[in-house]
Order: structure tokens, then sequence, then C-alpha cells
């Protein structure tokens, strides 16, 4: 063996052991929130109402909210964000425009939670009037998660191989058409990954909501689906607290004996929320693509 | 007669162009929105944070190079005591820091899962570092907390408090976003570019580092810089740790603060328009300034950098 | 194509019947849904919360909004008109950058301020000169005041919070406290006080548990009763604020704050001291008479 090789197996082994470590610090983390979090678990607790003062509230109503604030952004922000990324990747000149909106769209992405937060509250909350809301804070996760969730898409659309456009031109079809019907396919596990990375990160974000959906989550008429209502579940003019505020808030305020409980429960229930999703997400995108390119 | 209709056929735009030019403006719009809104929160920023200099008369000067932090009141020299200093210096302390320590691991471990072990990384690592970057900064700032403050403490001595403890737990928040994207940037390198690289009889390690690392170093620069933009921003977590002491650092182990720890702890206590709150928004003009800097400056190494095709 | 057009058009026209529909449909106590949102102080909040949860429950159709946020946010909303209650843990005269015309206060409650340490410090009483001494970073050591052989750890809340004012004005005499660690919670503060050994701060009552060791300032214990007679002095007003006199819902929410079984049921249970249990009362300049303030 020459020293090339040595030297590459030497490397190669130091890699390894650096995954290694990673790989032991992340399992630490999860390990060390299930172990604490899972045994306060129960159906009781992922399905009662919280409580302010007393033991024995559950997370129910933030878990539910949680879902259906991530479902809403999400509804807003993908097809901007599809848009914006199919521009800069297939449209867009390289030149200083478009490297300045680049450059602004990761200052945005850049700027702290907080921030964002204050912005949505003073515009959403205070000027729209759209009050401590659904609605408020899916648009403040909106302006928090586009410029990830751009930059991902562009990211897997720039890495179609350009044989595949050709081809679409090559069929007589036109740009826009050879974009929608090859390369948003081709590039679909991509994008999904990317919604996947966004909407764990929307999941878990506090900061942004607790100054535009609030931090109280009122009861819900869960018999009532009617949007227009304002105890119903689906009115997006109901404040909502998810389950991150809530994680936050009852650390910070929360005056409850069981506090460590429910804290530590509620991480576990959010990582677990976070880790289902994000496998029927893959499932999901496996399948779509399947679908959409024949390929089996 | 027939001529004339077929011209006019002719000169009619077509259908697909016509939804081709439907298309085109319809990702041009969605561009735009994005841009309004950057617009908007940098003009709103901006007219926020520069009212401390302009409608307060606090001196630029005095915000940069002052280590006295206590809007409304005035430092021993006559001055408005707003010297912004020891968040600067926190802010950046630890933003480099957890970036210098989380970029060697964050690389190793995407090189592991792209060249050496695909299969493994792509089963295990993935779906852990995904599901990572969803766990809420508070949850982050708990275990910082109860584990790396103890253990900063028993191990370094001082309170356990600090930038250190602070790098230390912006160190696991940043890997899975710097891991995740250097996968992407890594998995984006051609394949004939490893294939030509071995059959030229160059190891496997001489192709990873000579050939594969260096296709990819724009991407990985951008990942490492979205990484310390994470962590720059990053306010719940660091703000449990790091102590929240608007002092310059003394050490790696006395309580210091950054500006985002100050910005969040500092809000809910302030009165819109009033000087406290108006310093406050100083602070994120600042940081706003720096990610504007930090941006920049990897374009510059990112285009140097870049593999020439 | 032509079929899946047309199947489109289908789904918009169902989903803007079923709209129009949802909104002929929406219950009909909606006309006399009422919904009115409190902001502000996070010292307050678990109380107004508590208590509109049970408001709720007993007048249907009501909605509470209680929100914290912090008393500069709660006093700045109320100024402005975008909220109906404003919750302070200061009166709105102390609070820079508001002016306090036209804003009423409403005291609904008194919290206590005591300083607490972590059990490994073993003191349990101090005398204001003491606490002024530590607070200014005189003493380093807890050596130096008879205990065992630790650095004292300050631990703040962050500039502005109404705890840290009224400790500041009342624990410390009006000496400003040394720049040190700022915490922006209560809660924070107890875990980290909890955690840390020789490490001193400060909460509302409401906070003690056994994690935390609650100080004897000049040998009086911090209890509700001592609050009320102003034996223990570090206590302060937890105001609501509303933009003229209250109306409506605002109005009657105020007022069942104020009734009875409110405030022996809910306040006795959070740490809270009703007003009307007060034998003496504060104004906002600090001058202290007899009376309730009722």
């Amino acid at each position: 063996m020459n020293r090339t090789q040595k030297q590459s197996r030497f490397a190669i082994a130091c890699l390894k052991a650096v995954a290694g470590f990673v790989v032991l610090i992340l399992a630490f983390l999860i390990g060390y929130i299930f172990i604490t979090g899972l045994p306060n678990v129960s159906w009781h607790f992922l399905t009662s109402p919280a409580k302010a003062f007393n033991a024995g509230g559950g997370i129910g109503i933030q878990l539910f909210n949680s879902f259906y604030l991530l479902l809403l952004a999400m509804l807003i922000s993908l097809p901007i964000a599809l848009g914006a990324a199919i521009y800069l990747n297939e449209y867009a000149q390289d030149n200083w425009f478009t490297s300045t909106i680049k450059t602004s769209i990761e200052i945005l992405s850049s700027l702290p939670s907080v921030v964002v937060g204050l912005f949505g509250f003073l515009l959403f909350v205070v000027q729209f009037n759209y009050g401590f809301s659904i609605i408020s804070g899916a648009l403040t996760l909106t302006i928090f998660n586009l410029p990830l969730l751009t930059r991902n898409i562009e990211d897997s659309l720039s890495n179609v191989s350009d044989d595949q456009r050709q081809g679409g031109l090559g069929l007589g079809l036109s740009k826009y058409e050879t974009i929608i019907h090859i390369v948003v396919p081709a590039s679909l596990p991509g994008i999904i990954s990317g919604i996947i990375l966004c909407s764990g990160r929307v999941f878990g974000e506090a900061a942004a909501l607790i100054y535009t959906a609030g931090q109280s989550a009122p009861a819900l008429n869960f018999g009532d689906w009617n949007p227009f209502n304002i105890d119903s579940p689906l009115s997006p003019l109901r404040p909502a607290e998810t389950l991150a505020v809530h994680i936050w808030k009852i650390n910070s305020e929360g005056i409850m004996p069981d506090l460590t409980q429910v804290s530590s429960g509620s991480a576990a229930v959010l990582v677990l929320a976070i880790l289902i999703f994000n496998l029927s997400a893959r499932y999901i995108g496996r399948k779509v693509f399947e679908r959409m390119t024949s390929v089996k | 007669m027939q001529n004339q209709k077929l011209a006019k056929q002719l000169m009619k735009k077509s259908k697909t162009a016509r939804y081709e030019r439907f298309g085109h403006l319809l990702s041009l719009s969605a561009l735009l929105l994005i841009m309004a809104i950057v617009l908007g929160i940098i003009v709103f920023v901006a007219s926020k944070g520069l009212a401390t200099f302009f409608k307060d008369g606090v001196s630029v000067k005095d915000f940069f190079t002052g280590t006295l932090w206590n809007p409304g009141t005035k430092t021993p020299a006559g001055h408005q005591a707003v010297g912004a200093l020891p968040m600067i210096v926190g802010s950046f302390l630890v933003t480099i820091l957890a970036a210098l320590l989380s970029t060697p691991f964050a690389i190793g471990t995407a090189v592991y899962m792209t060249e050496i072990s695909p299969k493994r990384g792509a089963k295990i690592l993935q779906p852990v570092t995904e599901l990572l970057v969803g766990i809420p900064s508070v949850v982050y700032g708990f275990i910082g907390l109860s584990v790396v403050v103890p253990f900063v403490r028993n191990t370094f001595g001082g309170s356990g408090f600090g930038i250190l403890s602070g790098t230390f737990v912006l160190f696991v928040m940043i890997l899975p976003t710097i891991v995740s994207m250097t996968v992407d940037s890594l998995r984006g390198v051609p394949q004939f570019y490893r294939q030509a690289s071995l059959a030229l009889g160059a190891t496997k390690w001489q192709t990873i580092w000579k050939v594969v690392l260096r296709a990819a170093t724009p991407g990985i620069l951008t990942a490492v810089v979205f990484g310390m933009a994470r962590a720059f921003g990053e306010a719940l977590a660091v703000q449990m740790v790091i102590g929240n002491a608007a002092l310059m650092p003394q050490n790696l182990t006395s309580p210091a603060s950054t500006l985002t720890s100050v910005l969040t702890a500092g809000m809910g206590n302030t009165v819109m328009g009033s000087l406290q709150n108006d310093a406050l928004w100083s602070l994120a003009l600042v940081l706003l300034v720096m990610s504007l800097f930090f941006n920049l400056l990897v374009h510059m190494i990112g285009r140097k950098g870049a593999f020439k095709k | 194509m032509r079929k899946r057009t047309i199947y489109k058009l289908l789904l918009c026209l169902v989903i803007i019947v079923a709209g129009i529909g949802a909104y002929n449909a929406r219950s009909k106590t909606s006309t006399n849904q009422q919904s009115i949102t409190a902001v502000g102080s996070t010292a307050l909040q678990p109380l107004v919360e508590a208590a509109s949860e049970q408001y709720s429950a007993d007048h249907a159709g009501i909605f509470i909004n209680v929100q914290g946020g912090g008393s500069g946010t709660g006093l700045s909303q109320i100024e402005s008109g975008a909220v109906q209650m404003g919750n302070s843990d200061l009166f709105a005269e102390e609070k820079a950058g508001i002016n306090p015309k036209g804003l009423v206060d409403h005291k609904i409650a008194v919290v206590g301020v005591a300083p607490i340490t972590n059990d490994k410090v073993g003191i349990n009483n101090l005398s204001t000169a003491q606490l002024i001494a530590i607070f200014t970073g005189k003493y380093t050591n807890w050596k130096q005041l008879g205990g065992p052989n630790l650095p004292i750890t300050l631990i703040n809340r962050s500039q502005g919070s109404g705890t840290r004012v009224t400790f500041e004005e009342y624990g410390l005499k009006g000496h400003e406290s040394a720049t040190a660690q700022e915490q922006d919670s209560s809660g924070t503060v107890r875990q980290i006080v909890s955690s840390t050994p020789g490490a001193i701060s400060y909460v509302s009552f409401g906070y003690f548990n056994k994690s935390i060791h609650p100080l004897r300032v000049d040998g009086i214990k911090p209890t509700e009763k001592n609050v009320m007679d102003n034996k223990w002095k570090i206590w302060s007003y937890e105001h609501i604020y509303t933009r003229g006199a209250p109306t409506g819902l605002t109005k009657k929410f105020l007022a069942y704050l104020k009734n009875d079984h409110i405030q022996t049921t809910l306040f006795n249970k959070l740490g809270y001291i009703s007003v009307k249990d007060m034998h003496y009362q504060r104004t906002w300049q600090g001058k202290i008479t007899k009376g309730s303030g009722e």
C-alpha cells in the first residue's frame, strides 16, 4: 500500500468518526427529548385543553392549531415560493438585478424571527386589524418561510439536468410548458424534501407567532366546522396558540404545578409530530414522483 | 385573401406564446411580491432603527463604541447610555465560534452521507437531520440550560452562562441546517467528475478533497452562511444560556449578551416610539446590516472559489 | 382537456356555494358574539386568562382574548386604542413614552416581590443594606455575608420589566442594580436560580416553590399578610387600563374580576392579593396611606 492510499484510508476513517460523533450528538438530543417527555404523553394529554394553573392540562387545542397554521401558511407560501423559484432558476438572466434579488432573499432569511414577528404584529394585527388571529399568524409565517422555501425549490430545480429541458423544447413545448410538465415533476422529490425542511421550521417556530397568532388557546367547539363561527376550529380569525408557543409560554410564565411534565411532554409530541410528518411526506413524495414520471 | 388570413394568423401570438407569457408573468409577480416584502421589512426596520439617531439624537459613535446599555439614562460622561458594542461583540463571537466549530463536523457528516455510505446516510442521517431542524429553539434552550450550562460550569468554571454555552447550543442548532444544505450541494456535483478523477488514479480521499469538495465549495459556503445566519438571528435558545448581561465579554465563560437576546428580552417592556424602543430597533437594524455584510462577503468568496466550468 | 376544465369550474362553483352556505348557516348566536382583547403584563396574564376561562364558561358566545407581550406592549396598545384592556405592572405615569391622559386605571390585584436564592446559599435573612450591597455589586461572595464560599451570581429581569422596577424601587430603595445577567421571564429566572449555586434574584410570590429559597428582608417574612400590612414593602399593583371609562363587555368583565367570588377563589390560588384586603394604599409617586384604595 502506498502513501496516498494510506492517507485516503486514514482520512476516510476520520470522516467516519466525525459522522459517528454527529450521530451521537443527534441521538443524545432526540433520546433526551423522548426519554424525558414520552412518559408524560397519554391520550388524555393529547386531547384535553390546557389548564392555566391546575395540574393535568393537555395540549389538544395547541396541537390542532399547530397543524392548521402550518397548513394555511404552506398553502399561502408554496405558490409564491414556487413561482419565484421558477423565475429565478429558469427565466432570470445572470445580471445585477437577479443577484440583488437573491441577496435580498438571503437577507430576509437571516432576519431574526422576532423581527419578522414584530413586523407581522404591526402590519397584520394592528394595521390590517386582523387582531391576534390565525390569519395574522399564517401571513407572518409566510414571510418567515418564503426565503428558505424559495431557496430550496430553486436548488432542486437547478439540479434537474438541462437535457430534460432541451428534450421538452425539442418536442415543441413552450418554455413554460416544459417547466410545468417536465422540470417541476422531475425535481418534485427535491421540492418535497424542501417543503418538509421548511414545515419543520414553521412547526417549531415560536418567536414569530408570539405577537401574531397570540398566546391564548380559547376553547373550541369541535362539532362546529363552519369557518365563520368564531369558536369553530376552522375560523381564521380566532387566536391560536401553537404547541411551540405553548412550550415557550409555560416555561417562561407558567405557574401550573406540573409545568416540567407538560413542557417536556409537549416537546416530545412536537418532535414526534415532525417525525411522522417527515416520513409521510417522504412517502407521498415518492408516490407522486412515480405517478408523474411513470418511473416505477 | 388566403395570404392575408395566413399573414394575420402568423402575426397573431399563438396560444402557446400567450401561455408562455402568462407563465413568465406569473412567476415574475411571485418574485416581485417577495421583493416587496423584503423592501417593506427593510424600510420598516430602518425607519424605526434610524429614529434613535435622528429623532432621539443619539450619536452614531456612542452607539457603536459605547459599552453601557441602559437606554433612557445617561452615562457618567453625559452621553446617552445606548452603547451597543457588548452586544455586537457577543453576537459576532458566538456566531463565528459556532460556525467554526460546526463547519468541519457538518462537512464531514455530509461527505459521509454522500460519498462514503450513501445508503446509510439516506436512511438514517438525513431523516434525523431534517427532524432536528424542526426542534423548536425553546427546546434547544432548555436542553442547553439543563445540560450544557452545568457542563460548562463544572468543566470550565464560572457560572456556566456565557459565550461558550451559547456556542455549544448554536453548534448543535445550526449543524442540521449546514449538513442538509451541504449534502444538497455535494449531490449536485456531477457523477462524471468523480469517475474522471478515480479513472485518473486518484484515491477516494483525493477525489473527495480535490474534486468533489472543490466543485461544491460555493454551495458549502452558502450552507455555512445559512448556518451563521440562523445562529446570528437565533434568539430564544441563546437567550437562555448566554446570561444576557450587557457587558463586554471578559472571557468565554463570563455572562454576555447578543443583539437578539437583548432585542427579544426588551421588546415587550418598552413602549412603541420611546427611546428605549427605538434603541432596540437600532439593534435590529444592526442585525440586518450585518447579515447583508455576511451575504456580500460570501458572494465574493463564492465567485472567486467557484469551479470554472 | 375540455373535461378537466369543466371539472375545475365545477369545483370552484362547489367551493363558492359551500362558502356562501356556510356564511348563511353561521350560528345565530354569532350576532351577539362578542370578543374583547386584553394585552400586556405577563405577570397578570395567568390571572386574567383563568378568569376569562371561567367567564366564558358562564356566558356562552363571549370571547375574551388574553395576550402577554409585556407591560410596555399593553400600555402602548391601549394608548393607541388597538385593544380594549391593557395590562400593566406599572402605573402608566411611571412608563416612559406613555401619555396617561385618557387612560383609566383599574387596580386588579397586588403582588409581592421577594428576593430568592439557590438552596446552597443557606442564608435566610438579609438587611436592606445588604441587599443593596449585593445587587450593586459590592459583595461578590456569600462568604462576606457569613454564608458558604460561593461566588454571588446576580440574575436580573430585563430592563423595563415591572417586577424589576418594583424590586429596585422598594427593595433596593431606588438603587439601580449592577449590570448582570438578565432574563425576560419569571419562570426562567426561577429555573436558573434553582440550578445555579450562589444565584440570587427576585420573583413575585406566585412563583415560589420548593426549588428556590425566598429570603426574609430585615427579618420580615414575604407573606401575603405582611404585604397587606405594608410590613413587606416590596409590592406593586397589577393594573388593567382602559381608554376612557369601560363600556359593554369590558365593563362587565372588569366587574367580574373585582367581585368577591373571583377575588377569594382565584386570587389566593394564584398568589395574588386582593386589593380589598390591603390595609394600605400607594400612589404612583410611592406615597403610602392607610385604607384599601377601593
